[in-house]
């Protein structure tokens, strides 16, 4: 199904499936894009927001009166003006509450204080510097591994009657037949491992312009969100402002990654001196600001257990976690499933039992906790199965690839139910691990590792070699309405298809596209099921005026979810069609076959309708059976049955530098299954993306705190990301099992990388100095510690 | 401060502030809105134009600096319709997804090919590293170089 054989449109695309150039693409080369910072409205207001810089800390005072004296300055917001608004807390995604201006305390480094509208950007900086506020330092909880002490300070005295850092436990699985397995084992390997506390850092920094029209009562937002249907039901709840007011208008978002799921107090700030000032307001934060305040991921402390025979056949896994959910829990997250999809954590292997148990803690940190192409945690999940089946390839001396193939679970197997109750729809994955396998060359590398070593042994210097793999299995598409909402909003989605009397279409989705391409892709789907050039068909998101409700992008969702239902919707018109081709050939439905982009009469191939004609017939005069409806149009809400589960089998070979612990990534060898490839080019790209994240988070980037709270990431000096140097050419192998129960057996793609590729990195490295764990990210500096047996801990700067 | 800046070959003259950034005299004075702003610390390079033919980070560069000297901006690379051949690679080879780094990373590969005209991979990402992008893990971006350096699909692999 992935052809690239498709029919060719009058433009040269195919009509279908198979690789396309992007719409979006003409806009954007030539700097022509709307990001949120380019709105510019008339008489526009700039916000800024004061930050705390402590971490833990009482509010005894805060002065305004030098900020209101600035001559360019219009209001000055604090939390005390937005108590009598009611809005000085707001809901978070996690049923918790978040401060929007501190009233009480500050609770981490970077926290809103105070809100400054002025005539420029530069004067509300200025006039942020005049603002007095008079701080009692706490002590502030820093270590999510002593937020639990008895005498560790209690952050959330907001919260009535609470006395300690606790947020929940959670637990999943089946914790006895976890202990029967793990007594009958020959081997158990346990390891504490922790997925650091990283960003997503999208190039965009997140921001708003609020615009409240006092005249019509209308309020419309032009903001960074990757689900715009959700934020405007979330203002309606918190502000108490009418829904039918509001607009939210996602323009062009310079990438996501989940850092644009919540609602920002900056957002709600530039709405409150909207009403305040009665101009509209934009708040764009700076790159400071983004790091230390908005949506982190993971801070997943993990203690993983593994039980097999002898032999290598894995018996039973488990796994403890802490989970720092900084001041305030604001994870984006389906409501039933407080640790996210983490309980996924059995991976891609066949073993009859598994336990998991997470327990989340308050920390003097900024909240979040689900961000950076994560899969609600399934990342976390994936990072800690790969590394712990390579600790116990370890320590039963086999070679991780063997291991892996001897607990892979079968092609017959599926449908399979895993130990805590997820049911993966198809795969076959020795093919996909065989095939990552052959493009690799597996035996030549280990070959030349083997004789590299002994090179070593007879005194020769030169870097370390490490081949590390990783195979993953990913549950995009959330979910199921039964079982998956967001504070209440079921997780189904909506498409609205339009065909014009010419026969060119219209789209119109709740998604939203942050890159990955939806104006061409989703085009090709309708174009796929109804034969209409994909020039031909517009895609309308990111305005909640004009687009059908539904929860975003993110978690993997849009082709999961709104592909389904664009193809649905698209199938509802070609229905239609077909009843409106036989009133205007006189004949019966049943006489007519479809090709592609007509209807036409068995048998007789002459006599048909095309798309156009019939779209033409469908406003035109023609007289309709009994009860079918002009036009053709069809408006579809898809609720998936199930999620759906891509998977893959990832390979890294580095090299290290055994003087100085620097790692290069000298191949990386990517074999996804996606199911069929709407947009081979387009699946490519997401997953060149993911890799370079993974690569990243693996060997550079953490957001690492001091004893005192002080955010140590704070800027791209500090918190470094990938560049061209660290990445290499990337490998790409694909194997394509269908979704049996998508309309188009797609799967999706979009954080596949990003969960499948940083155990596969840390694998190598660790392969390549011999030591069996050590944290991300492998900086030349934990390496070197790690080789000299002394690991680091990576997320703190206490010695 | 009274400025006279020529901007993608237009005199621009402005009296603006001894401390506005360039990138904010090109976006918020002139409208010029091509040109990101994304991290305050030039290491991003979503801010990357040209002065007096010169790659420089916008958000790290006073506009008063620029007074007198010849600034070139993404919304200069293309000729009417006619895209630059760097445009032209960026598309055929997908070497961007949500665009918001690609003007910089177009003003910057630009220079390069004005003085190597035939790169090879390595001078390619040494030339882009101080450009980030989150999207495609640059593999698709030194193809579009490459692309526009004349190569063929089949002969685009970095």
């Amino acid at each position: 199904m992935t052809t690239t054989d498709a029919p060719r449109s009058p433009a040269g695309n195919p009509i279908g499936f198979g690789r396309m150039l992007r719409k979006e693409d003409a806009r954007f080369l030539r700097g022509r894009g709307t990001y949120v910072d380019d709105v510019r409205l008339p008489g526009m207001l700039h916000g800024a927001v004061l930050r705390s810089p402590h971490a833990h800390a009482r509010i005894l005072g805060v002065d305004t009166s030098a900020a209101e004296a600035h001559p360019r300055v219009r209001a000055v917001v604090t939390g005390k003006l937005l108590q009598t608004l009611n809005l000085a807390w707001m809901p978070t995604l996690s049923g918790d509450v978040q401060s929007v201006l501190a009233t009480d305390k500050v609770r981490f480094q970077g926290q809103e204080v105070a809100f400054v509208v002025a005539e420029d950007r530069y004067s509300a900086r200025d006039a942020l510097e005049l603002i007095e506020v008079d701080y009692e330092p706490l002590p502030a909880v820093v270590d999510a591994l002593g937020a639990l002490d008895p005498d560790a300070p209690v952050i959330r005295d907001d919260l009535e009657g609470r006395t300690d850092n606790h947020i929940y436990d959670w637990e999943a699985g089946d914790r006895a037949a976890c202990e029967d397995a793990f007594s009958r084992a020959d081997v158990v390997v346990t390891q504490d491992i922790l997925y650091p506390r990283v960003h997503p850092a999208p190039m965009e920094t997140c921001g708003s312009v609020a615009h409240m029209d006092k005249v019509t009562g209308k309020l419309t937002i032009w903001t960074t969100t990757q689900a715009p249907h959700a934020h405007r039901t979330l203002y309606a709840l918190v502000a108490g402002l009418p829904e039918h007011k509001i607009q939210v208008i996602s323009p062009d978002i310079g990438g996501g990654f989940g850092n644009k799921v919540g609602i920002y107090p900056g957002y709600v700030c530039s709405v409150v001196g909207s009403i305040l000032t009665g101009a509209p307001v934009k708040w764009v934060e700076d790159r400071s600001e983004n790091l230390m305040s908005t949506s982190f991921a993971r801070d997943y402390h993990m203690r993983g257990q593994v039980a097999a025979t002898r032999e290598g056949k894995i018996l039973a896994l488990r796994v403890d976690v802490l989970a720092d959910h900084g001041a305030f829990n604001g994870v984006a997250q389906p409501t039933k499933f407080p640790a996210g999809f983490f309980h996924i954590f059995t991976g891609s292997y066949d073993y009859p039992a598994a336990h998991c148990k997470v327990t989340a803690v308050y920390t003097n940190k900024a909240p979040g906790g689900v961000a950076y192409a994560c899969s609600f945690r399934i990342t976390e999940a994936v990072y800690l199965v790969e590394r712990m089946v390579d600790c116990l390839a370890d320590e039963l001396g086999m070679d991780p690839a063997e291991l892996r193939m001897k607990n892979l679970l079968r092609p017959e197997q599926f449908p399979y139910t895993t130990p805590t109750g997820w049911v993966y729809d198809s795969g076959d994955y020795p093919r996909a691990l065989q095939e990552a396998m052959r493009i690799a060359g597996y035996d030549r590398l280990r070959q030349e590792q083997a004789e590299r070593r002994a090179a070593a042994r007879r005194g020769e210097t030169g870097p370390l070699m490490g081949i590390g793999m990783a195979f993953f299995t990913e549950g995009v598409g959330a979910g199921p309405r039964k079982h998956m909402d967001i504070l209440g909003l079921g997780m189904a989605d909506g498409a609205e298809l339009r065909v014009h009397p010419t026969g060119k279409a219209q789209l119109r989705l709740s998604v939203q596209t942050q890159g990955q391409g939806h104006e061409t892709t989703f085009a090709q789907i309708v174009s796929h099921e109804l034969g209409i050039p994909p020039e031909d068909i517009e895609v309308i998101h990111g305005d909640t005026d004009n687009t059908p409700f539904g929860l975003g992008t993110y978690g993997s969702r849009s082709t999961p979810v709104s592909g389904a239902a664009t193809a649905v919707a698209a199938q509802r018109v070609r229905a239609k069609a077909r009843i409106i081709a036989a009133a205007a050939l006189e004949c019966s439905v049943d006489d007519l076959e479809w090709t592609l982009g007509r209807w036409q009469v068995k048998g007789d191939p002459a006599q048909g309708q095309t798309i156009a004609d019939i779209a033409m017939a469908a406003h035109g005069s023609l007289e309709l059976p009994e009860g079918v409806e002009g036009h053709l149009d069809a408006s579809v809400v898809y609720n998936p049955p199930n999620l759906t589960y891509p998977f893959g089998a990832y390979i890294c070979v580095v090299d290290v530098d055994p003087g100085t612990g620097q790692v290069t990534v000298r191949r990386f060898i990517a074999v996804d299954d996606c199911g069929p490839r709407i947009n081979p080019m387009v699946v490519e790209g997401q997953i060149h993306g993911g890799l370079a994240d993974g690569v990243g988070m693996a060997l550079l980037e953490v957001m690492a705190f001091d004893r005192d709270g002080n955010h140590l990431g704070g800027s791209l000096m500090d918190y470094l990301l990938p560049t061209s140097m660290e990445c290499p050419r990337w490998e790409l192998g694909e194997t394509v099992t269908p979704s049996p129960h998508h309309p188009i057996g797609a799967k999706g793609v979009g954080e596949s990388a990003t969960v499948g590729s940083p155990a596969a990195v840390v694998n190598a490295v660790l392969d390549a100095i011999g030591v069996r764990h050590a944290d991300m990210p492998l900086t030349p500096a934990a390496v070197w510690r790690a080789m000299q047996g002394r690991p680091l801990r990576t997320d703190l700067a206490l010695e | 401060m009274q400025i006279t800046v020529n901007v993608n070959g237009n005199e621009a003259s402005a009296d603006v502030e001894p401390r506005l950034l360039l990138v904010h005299f090109l976006r918020d004075v002139l409208g010029l809105t091509g040109t990101h702003w994304g991290c305050d610390t030039s290491n991003c390079g979503a801010c990357t134009v040209w002065v007096d033919g010169l790659p420089a980070k916008s958000c790290t560069m006073l506009a008063v600096m620029a007074s007198g000297r010849r600034v070139r901006t993404v919304e200069d690379l293309a000729d009417g319709d006619r895209l630059d051949p760097l445009q032209e690679g960026f598309m055929q080879e997908h070497g961007l997804q949500c665009g918001f780094c690609t003007p910089g990373m177009l003003m910057t590969t630009r220079w390069l090919l004005d003085h190597q005209p035939d790169p090879d991979v390595e001078t390619i990402r040494e030339a882009v590293s101080g450009n980030l992008c989150r999207c495609t893990g640059y593999e698709n971006i030194i193809r579009a170089v490459r692309h526009a350096a004349g190569h063929r699909a089949e002969e685009v692999v970095s």
